[in-house]
Parts: C-alpha cells; sequence; structure tokens
C-alpha cells in the first residue's frame, strides 16, 4: 500500500473568510443605521437608541435555544406561551404574599418545566413532529395563563424589581449587558465545545450521531429545557418592563424569534447556520422597526418589509447551499481522477 | 439494418472542470447480457445517465438500431424502449403494485380519463407471472422485500415495451437465492430478444450471466471482452489498473484471550438463545441470509435496540448493554451497514467525521481542540490510507470504499477491544475491498476481537476464523474455517429444520 501524506492544515483564504452569511448582516446593519440616521435626526439619539433596543432585547433571549433547536431539526413554536405563563405564575404567587425572589424562582423553575415537558413529549415519542407537540402545548400553556389570571392583569411589583426592564450597568443597560454576554457564551458553546459539535451532528445526522454514541435524547432535553428558561428570563424582563402582566403577555413572541433565527443564517434542514448570525439578525430587525417606526411608518408596512427581507434571505440562504452543489461535485470527480 | 441495437462512439462528457466519460464506445446485441464494470467513480453511472437520456453528451454518437439517435430527456429515451433499474428501486411505497407498474402511462377510457383498473390488475398480474412470480398486484409496493420489488421494476419496464433494460447494481441488496432468481428472470429476457446492460460488483453475477463485458477506468473505455476469452486477473488488472495479488491477506496470528461470550440472547421477534464467544485476534463471521436477524443480533450487541433476554459477559464480567455508549464504554464498536445514513455526516469533513465519536479525547473540560482533532483525523486516515489529499475534504467527496475507511477511522479513535463490521464490503469497488480486508487482518493481529456480518460467501469463507451460520432469527451451525464451504453454508442458511432435528 501506498502511504499517502494526508495535510490537516487549513489554508486561511479571504473568499471563505468573506463567504460567511454574517457580512451580510453587518451590512444590512450598516445600511439600516446609515439610512436612519439620515432620514431621522432622532436615530442616532443615545438615548432614544438604548430605549430601543430595551424594548426588543426581551425576546432575544428566547433566540439562543431555538438556534440550537433549529439547527437540530426541530423547532418550538411554544416558548411565547412558556413565557406569558411563567410571567402569570410570577406575578399571581407575588400578590399571594411569597416574596418576590422566590416569585422570580418558580417564574424560572415554570419555564424549565415548561420546556422539559417539550422535550420529554419529543423523545418518548419520536414519531411525532416538533411543530405538532409544540402547537399543542403552546396552546396549553397559554390556556393555563388564562385560567389562572383570567382576563385580568396583576402587577405591584417591588420597586427594584423594575431595574431588569430599566436599568442601567455604567450607562449600558442591563438588558443589553446580559443579552451581550449571554450571547459570547452561546457562541463559544455552539462553536468550541463538544456539546455545541454533537447539537450540529444530531441536525446533520441524527442516526449518524446516534450510532457514534450521541446521546441524542439527553441533549434534546437539554436545549428544550434551556428553550423554556430563557422564555422565563424573557419573562422577567418583559413584566419588569411594563410593571404588570397579562395572560395575553408574550403574543407572537415564538414567530418574531423563529424570523430572527430564519434571517441569521440557520437552515430549517437542520445542521447549517451560526449562533453568530442570529444574534446579528435580532439587531437587524429591532433596530429596522425602531427606524421604520421614527419615520413614522406604519405597523402594517412594517410587516410588509419584515417578510420580505425574510423571504430574501431564505432564498439567498438557499441559493448558497445550492450554488455550492456543483462545485462540490466537480470537486468529487477530481478527488477521483487523482485517486 | 446494424447487427447492433445500441452502439455508442467516442462519448465524451464534461462536467464544468471533469471530464467524466473519455472518448467511450459501447456497443449492444439484441439478447445479449452485457455486463459494465469498474470501480466506483469510474464513470459507469453518468455512462448510464447518457444511454437514458438523463444527461446529454459533450461529444459523441448514439445509435440505436443503426440510426443516430440524440436524447433530450429521459422521457424520450423510455420512449424508443430504454429503461433502467437502480440499486436502490424507485418507487411510491404507499401505492399498489399495479400503480407502480403503469406510473406515466396509466390505461384510460379516452374521453372520461377514468382509469381502466380491472385491465390493469389484470395486466400487472399477467407481467408478474410471465417472471414467475405469484404476487398479487394489489399489494403495496412499501410491504415487498427489495428482491420482489425489484421484479415490480423490471415488470415496469416490460409494461412499457422496453427493448433494453439497465440494471445497476440488482444484486447488491439480495440474498443468494433472491440472486438466483433474479439470474433466472434475466435469462428469459434475454432469450425473448431484450438487451441488457448489468452492473455489479459482483464478479460472481458477471461470470453467472453475461456473455461479454465491457470495463470502464478512470472514465476512460479500457476495453470489451467474450467472458469466457478473458482471464480474472485480467479482468482485475483492467478494472484496477492494478495487479491485486491476493484479494484475502494471510492470518496467522495466534488467538488470544476470550474477550466476549454471550449467553441465550434474545429479543423478540428478531432472534432467539444465540450463544458464542470471541478471543481476542479472532474474525468470527457471522453469515445467512438477509433477514436472519444477523444485523439485529449486532445491533441488540452495540445497544441501538437493546436485547430481552440472555446475558453478555465481557472479558469474563457479565455486563448490561442498553445503549451505544454502554457498548462504547465496554470497548464494543460497531461499523453499520448503511455507511451514508448511520455513520458519517456526509456534508462534514473527514476530520469531524473521524472524530465525533471520540470528541472526549480530543477536549478538555467540554472544550474542543481541534489541533489535537485534525491531527488525530491525519494520524487514523494515513493509516487507513483514505484516498484524500485534506482531512477538511468533505465526506461526500469521497468514493464509496473511501468513506468505508472514513468510517472504519471512526472505529479506531476511541480505545476498544471488539468491533461488529456490518457488510464492511457492500458497494465497495474490488481495490478498496482488498485495502478493507488488510486492514481488518492487521486489526485482528493486533488484538482487537472482529465479528464480520457478510453476505457474501468468499469474504466469509476468506476471512473468518470460525462462522456462525444465522437462519430465522437462530445460529444453526458454526464452522472453522478448516470445514467451510459455500455449500455447508447455504446449507444450514436455509434448512433450519434440517440442522435443528440433527442437533436435536
Amino acid at each position: 500500500m501506498s502511504t499517502r501524506i494526508v495535510s490537516n492544515i487549513q489554508k486561511f483564504t479571504w473568499k471563505r473568510f468573506f463567504l460567511q452569511w454574517e457580512w451580510m448582516l453587518i451590512a444590512l446593519l450598516v445600511i439600516i443605521f446609515t439610512i436612519n440616521s439620515n432620514i431621522s435626526p432622532y436615530f442616532l439619539n443615545y438615548t432614544s437608541i438604548t430605549d430601543a433596543t430595551m424594548t426588543f432585547l426581551d425576546k432575544a433571549f428566547i433566540v439562543f435555544p431555538m438556534v440550537m433547536i433549529m439547527i437540530m431539526r426541530e423547532i418550538d413554536i411554544s416558548v411565547g406561551s412558556t413565557a406569558a405563563l411563567s410571567s402569570i405564575v410570577m406575578a399571581t404567587l407575588y400578590n399571594a404574599g411569597v416574596p418576590m425572589v422566590i416569585a422570580i424562582v418558580a417564574c424560572l423553575l415554570v419555564g424549565a418545566l415548561c420546556g422539559f415537558f417539550n422535550g420529554y413529549l419529543l423523545v418518548k415519542y419520536r414519531e411525532l413532529s416538533a411543530v405538532i407537540v409544540t402547537l399543542s402545548t403552546m396552546i396549553l400553556y397559554r390556556g393555563i395563563a388564562y385560567m389562572i389570571l383570567e382576563d385580568r392583569s396583576a402587577g405591584d411589583f417591588p420597586d427594584w424589581f423594575s431595574y431588569f426592564g430599566w436599568g442601567y450597568v455604567g450607562g449600558i443597560p442591563f438588558i443589553l449587558c446580559l443579552f451581550v454576554v449571554l450571547a459570547i457564551g452561546f457562541v463559544l458553546l455552539l462553536q468550541k465545545t463538544t456539546i455545541g459539535r454533537r447539537i450540529y451532528a444530531v441536525g446533520s445526522n441524527p442516526k449518524a450521531s446516534r450510532f457514534s454514541g450521541v446521546k441524542v435524547d439527553k441533549i434534546k432535553l437539554l436545549v428544550f429545557t434551556l428553550a423554556g428558561l430563557m422564555a422565563a428570563i424573557t419573562a422577567i424582563f418583559l413584566t419588569s418592563r411594563m410593571g404588570s402582566t397579562r395572560p395575553n403577555v408574550a403574543n407572537m413572541y415564538e414567530l418574531d424569534v423563529i424570523a430572527m433565527v430564519a434571517l441569521g443564517g440557520i437552515s430549517t434542514v437542520g445542521g447549517k447556520g451560526k449562533m453568530l448570525g442570529a444574534v446579528l439578525a435580532v439587531f437587524v430587525i429591532g433596530y429596522l422597526q425602531f427606524g421604520l417606526g421614527l419615520i413614522n411608518i406604519p405597523a402594517q408596512m412594517l410587516l410588509i418589509v419584515i417578510g420580505i427581507l425574510l423571504i430574501v434571505s431564505v432564498t439567498v440562504t438557499n441559493f448558497r447551499v445550492t450554488r455550492k452543489a456543483p462545485q462540490r461535485k466537480a470537486k468529487k470527480n477530481q478527488a477521483k481522477k487523482v485517486s | 439494418m446494424s447487427k447492433y441495437v445500441l452502439e455508442l462512439e467516442g462519448i465524451t462528457k464534461e462536467f464544468p472542470g471533469v471530464k467524466a466519460l473519455d472518448n467511450v464506445h459501447f456497443n449492444l446485441k439484441a439478447g445479449e447480457i452485457h455486463a459494465l464494470m469498474g470501480e466506483n467513480g469510474a464513470g459507469k453511472s453518468t455512462f448510464i445517465k447518457v444511454i437514458t437520456g438523463v444527461h446529454s453528451p459533450t461529444n459523441g454518437d448514439m445509435y440505436l438500431n443503426g440510426e443516430r439517435v440524440e436524447f433530450n430527456n429521459p422521457k424520450e429515451a423510455k420512449k424508443l424502449g430504454i429503461a433502467a433499474i437502480y440499486q436502490h428501486v424507485t418507487n411510491y411505497p404507499d401505492l399498489s403494485i399495479t400503480e407502480n407498474i403503469f406510473m406515466g402511462h396509466e390505461k384510460v377510457i379516452k374521453w372520461t380519463r377514468r382509469i381502466k383498473w380491472k385491465e390493469m390488475h389484470k395486466e400487472a398480474k399477467a407481467l408478474l407471472e410471465s417472471l414467475g412470480s405469484d404476487l398479487d398486484p394489489k399489494t403495496e409496493m412499501g410491504s415487498l422485500s427489495v428482491a420482489q420489488q425489484q421484479i415490480v421494476e423490471i415488470a415496469k419496464s416490460l409494461s412499457s415495451q422496453a427493448k433494453i433494460i439497465i440494471m445497476d447494481e440488482p444484486t447488491a441488496a439480495l440474498t443468494h437465492r433472491e440472486s438466483e432468481e433474479l439470474y433466472k428472470i434475466t435469462e428469459r429476457l434475454r432469450d425473448e430478444g431484450v438487451a441488457i446492460i448489468f452492473i455489479s460488483h459482483r464478479f460472481e453475477d458477471m461470470y453467472r450471466l453475461a456473455d461479454r463485458v465491457t470495463v470502464l477506468r478512470d472514465s476512460q473505455y479500457i476495453g470489451s471482452w467474450d467472458v469466457d476469452k478473458i482471464a480474472h486477473d485480467q479482468l482485475i488488472v483492467a478494472m484496477v489498473g492494478r495487479e491485486i495479488k491476493q484479494l484475502f491477506p494471510d492470518k496467522k496470528n495466534e488467538l488470544g484471550d476470550e474477550l466476549l461470550r454471550v449467553e441465550g440472547l434474545g429479543q423478540i421477534g428478531r432472534f432467539k438463545d444465540i450463544s458464542f464467544s470471541l478471543k481476542q485476534g479472532e474474525i468470527l463471521g457471522i453469515t445467512g441470509l438477509v433477514g436472519a436477524g444477523r444485523t439485529e443480533l449486532c445491533q441488540a450487541l452495540f445497544g441501538i435496540e437493546p436485547y430481552d433476554e440472555g446475558e453478555v459477559y465481557f472479558e469474563g464480567k457479565k455486563q448490561i448493554i442498553k445503549t451505544p455508549n454502554d457498548a462504547m464504554d465496554l470497548g464494543i464498536g460497531y461499523l453499520p451497514e448503511d455507511r451514508q445514513d448511520q455513520s458519517l455526516i456526509l456534508q462534514w469533513e473527514i476530520s469531524r467525521n473521524i472524530s465525533l465519536s471520540a470528541l472526549e479525547s480530543i477536549s478538555k473540560k467540554g472544550w474542543l481542540n481541534t489541533k489535537k482533532e485534525n491531527d488525530m483525523a491525519k494520524d487514523l486516515a494515513e493509516k487507513v490510507d483514505v484516498k484524500t489529499n485534506s482531512v477538511f475534504n468533505l465526506a461526500n467527496s469521497l468514493s464509496g470504499g473511501n468513506q468505508q475507511k472514513v468510517a472504519v477511522a471512526k472505529l479506531l479513535t476511541t480505545d476498544l477491544k471488539v468491533l461488529i463490521f456490518d457488510e464492511p464490503t457492500k458497494g465497495v469497488d474490488v481495490g478498496a475491498k482488498s485495502a478493507i480486508y488488510q486492514i481488518m487482518v492487521d486489526l485482528a493481529e493486533a488484538g482487537y476481537g472482529i465479528i464480520m456480518i457478510s453476505s457474501e460467501m468468499p469474504e466469509v469463507i476468506g476471512l473468518s476464523d470460525r462462522i456462525a451460520v444465522m437462519c430465522e432469527g437462530r445460529v444453526t451451525r458454526f464452522l472453522d474455517k478448516s470445514n467451510a464451504s459455500q455449500e455447508v453454508i447455504l446449507q444450514a442458511a436455509m434448512s433450519k429444520e434440517i440442522n435443528d432435528s440433527k442437533a436435536g
């Protein structure tokens, strides 16, 4: 047998470096900033921009686990309802005389439990699709929220609780600080750790992952539980900012979150996309909404813009994948020729 | 009129950057079976796609019954009587046999466009009977075995009046007996004047069936011969471009201590009462017909679908295996039968594929060390001789045989003692086959205990120290290397009752 030398050094090429969807999103962000600051003098105002950031960042916490879920070829559309239920439980407990700190812990627990239940159903009954399972729990969790509070609102939280929604750390909103820290953590988790690698493996080929000793069920349970927990964190920030809560809060959050993830370049066929893309997409959609609002574009128009943006991004990211296919084929044949 | 039904002259097909076919000649007589052989990636598939109109050639001419033809799409080829049957049968599993046979050319009442079911069922039945099959045409396609589905595919091509039938590795998923059935049908078609192009990696198929053989290598035409006028060695040289001196390497090592012992293992409805042991350095072949429970047994040992009864002893200690992790922690590894579905992530780099089951060893507290990963991948890729220039090439850029080598490399990343190979050379060309055999023997000599499931008799007899023959979920016979022969194995694989009564 010939002894072949196989290279294990990957050459850096600028082309591959720039052929990343994330650059597109950065470009989009720059465009949005330039256009908006030209149109409206209020856009690049520090207070207004931090204010806007605080409003759209609450749901962005759910983006982290949603990226992992969609990389694993699953989806979770119950996160909005989970956030509502966690928020209602927290408010109701506090109003019933439970200390606020314990109410917050309960809120996190309820969220995690909701997520765990989704994951459990999916792992236990493998033939069920995630869309149907989480659609059912989406209705269920929202239903429980309505049952607890009926159509009333709950609130009167202690003063310090408003810090989550309105507080600053050295001039930077607390929510932004936490988001950035978590974003760095999750980017590293997905790209640099064994768990991240396994999540990509499960999304790329679940069967081969199982045969390779990846604990597919455990990872699924973990990630869905995480989604519930993050929905609860969203609930805390949202409730804090609004000062009170109702059973219909966080309505349609799941769709906003999925839109952010899709715009971030995470493909629904699984195994593709990066956390960083989704994090950038959060800001793209957030500032786009804010900018359009500033120049008095009606809300309906805003939906149309976001819809079109999504269609374009999804087709472009898919186009990227299909366009690479013939090149790969050519390479394949070349490789064979070499051999 | 020309003496050939199909002639191809100087066919060249270029894809951007590559020549997939380079000046290929081919001719086919009516009533002959013509084998097309070559290693994976030699250009056979592209060649077939040119004939069936999927690709149009960049250069060259094609003549059908002496007339020059050009196909723009597969439909035109079909109309002129060219049909292809693929290895992975493409059909509608939820529809009936009749619907599958007449898909695309249903019989309808002219004006109302209503489907003439009765007539179609009747004709389907007649077609199946002409092929010697007694299947009910109303049966759902998905409930049939691969062999039966292939018969339906053949019936389908006959129903569209095919004069040229191309069979692409039809025996790859068939057992010995089923292959024999297929041979008979193929011969009957030949006698009726149908011209058949037969592609297979099994030399058995070619010697049994073909009148002539054409060999392609590296996209080029090597030659055509009458099968009885070319020696086996010559043919291999033509296909591989070099001589393979010995397909099965000599295995001379001493067997060591017992590694694995299985007692009375059973899984409801799949296998029952299985007992055997495996020593260090031993290759235990498990053979039998497809569906005899071989894969199920080994997947139970690997914890994919846990066993219901019986005991497993590993290095003398009783162990319970419920998940693949249990098995891997003990030191049992499994090379799945379907490497593309069960072993590799095709869109990943070779390095990531190799490291997937050993992420613990290339990480520290959960953080991956990519340098370590790439070093490990390089070492193992070189060890099993994967034909690639970088560990960053994607797995789907490799040929089947080299993908299989990557799958084997994956097993070597963790500290294993028992390796289970499930059909290790399925769909692999002869060059890569000999390389995989060499790897297996090397591993056995290095002290691994190896269990090899295989349907290919020469492979089982050529490599194994001992052979267990399974039939309907039970081991019907153990054979030593010295007393193994194809006849004995076949007998044990097919006639369970006889052996039972002998044993009892």
